[in-house]
């Protein structure tokens, strides 16, 4: 990706407190313990399988993704470990997602790249053909009452 | 018979549109000032289910929503070979004009949602004299794309699925799960190609930026009324729109996104109804002094 592709990406995106991003990193590290509780989601994305780069903007994790499953979650860099799609927005975007009733504009994946709170990269294609079930894995802190400060 | 059968009647209509003959499928309750409801892109009239079941609307309005032609239980035209589907702002005004003569409707209200509610600003910029009054839903001369389209229709991409679940997130958080399901299990059922053909109006001939200046709301009443979760058709897309019309009534509803009759029937009934209470008012008055049959 070009340094302007990646300005334009970042134009809008929010600061937010030390204390916001370690929350939201901890938060995010619970997904794959919270999906596992979540056997019609797992079920849902049993024809994936994918190396994707997934977080806060600054501190991503290298998901990869087997049957629906999150079987490994560890965060980047990892060197030279390659992934198909990434979808990394600022902590203060996550916290927000996570709300129990969202704010509008922060209430969906693509809500956030819209206002440029959120970069969506590479290869889309196992984000598309999945795209639900991405949503709704990347809500699983806010149904489950995951405390994030906003 | 014991089962509770519904107000709502289903019928088809055959309609002329641009010299060919379509079967349109029309669902109507009611009786009274002709309400013509307009469906979203990719979806069909069965999103206008609780308006047409609603009893005290339908004691002064007769409700109507037909499936446009390659949506819901209307099909394509005899003469589709299977070529690549695209709604212009010509074939959908066409289309709504047809339909209402069709029906003999005098002075019909129209109501569109997001494509319905572009298309109304057309009628209204166009065919203001022909209306009673114009009800945009999640409306606005233009709005900036957010994705591209060429996902929802790939023979390697199950278009169901993508579709849904792309304006799954303009629905908003508060409405019902059982409304929700409800709204994007028509988006779930449409035609190959068919939303995207459809946002080929939205995206590239329906861009009316810079012609609002034509609506006369003297001439037909022109109501827009957003939702606050829709970041398609945004609030401040239909605030800007609404800047350049006078007279342009222009609300924003809390906790509705961009299906709002769908997604949320009560909380959009909270809405609408002062609407058509100030239609019906205003019909009554052009009644009685002879401006209207």
């Amino acid at each position: 990706m070009s340094a302007l592709q990646e300005n334009a990406c970042l134009k809008r995106m929010t600061p937010s407190p030390d204390a916001c991003d370690a929350a939201v990193i901890k938060a995010f590290a619970g997904i794959p313990g919270l999906l596992e509780q979540t056997p019609a989601l797992v079920a849902r994305g049993r024809a994936l399988d994918c190396e994707c780069l997934l977080g806060p903007h600054d501190h991503p994790f290298h998901a990869s993704i087997r049957g629906g499953r999150i079987v490994d979650l560890t965060p980047a860099p990892v060197l030279m470990r390659s992934w198909r799609f990434s979808y990394r927005a600022t902590s203060a975007a996550w916290s927000a997602y996570w709300e129990p009733a969202p704010r509008p504009g922060w209430h969906d994946l693509l809500a956030l790249t819209k206002r440029e709170e959120a970069c969506l990269e590479g290869d889309l294609y196992p984000f598309m053909t999945h795209l639900q079930y991405f949503k709704d894995v990347l809500a699983l802190p806010r149904r489950h009452g995951s405390a994030v400060p906003a | 018979m014991t089962g509770h059968i519904e107000p709502i009647v289903g019928r088809y209509v055959h309609v002329a549109i641009d010299g060919e003959m379509h079967r349109i499928y029309f669902e109507e309750s009611g009786a009274g000032i002709p309400l013509v409801c307009l469906h979203t892109a990719g979806s069909d009239g069965r999103q206008w289910r609780h308006l047409l079941a609603d009893e005290e609307f339908s004691k002064q309005f007769r409700i109507i929503a037909f499936d446009m032609p390659w949506h819901g239980k209307s099909n394509p035209p005899a003469s589709w070979t299977g070529e690549e589907y695209r709604l212009t702002t010509a074939r959908y005004t066409a289309t709504i004009r047809a339909f209402c003569r069709a029906l003999g409707l005098e002075k019909p209200v129209v109501m569109g949602c997001s494509i319905g509610g572009r298309i109304v600003l057309n009628l209204a910029i166009d065919h203001a004299r022909e209306f009673r009054a114009l009800i945009g839903l999640e409306a606005a001369d233009f709005q900036a794309p957010w994705y591209d389209t060429s996902w929802l229709h790939r023979p390697d991409v199950h278009g169901g699925e993508v579709c849904a679940a792309l304006v799954s997130g303009l629905i908003a958080p508060q409405s019902p799960d059982v409304s929700r399901r409800e709204t994007l299990w028509a988006y779930m059922q449409g035609g190959p190609g068919v939303f995207k053909g459809d946002l080929y109006f939205y995206r590239v001939d329906g861009d009316l930026r810079g012609r609002m200046g034509k609506i006369d709301t003297g001439l037909c009443p022109l109501y827009l009324l957003t939702g606050e979760y829709d970041f398609s058709c945004s609030p401040e897309d239909t605030r800007r729109t609404a800047a350049s019309i006078d007279g342009a009534n222009v609300t924003i509803m809390e906790q509705l996104g961009h299906f709002p009759m769908s997604e949320n029937p009560g909380q959009f009934r909270r809405y609408i109804a002062p609407v058509l209470s100030e239609i019906l008012e205003q019909s009554m008055i052009s009644t009685k002094q002879g401006a209207h049959v």
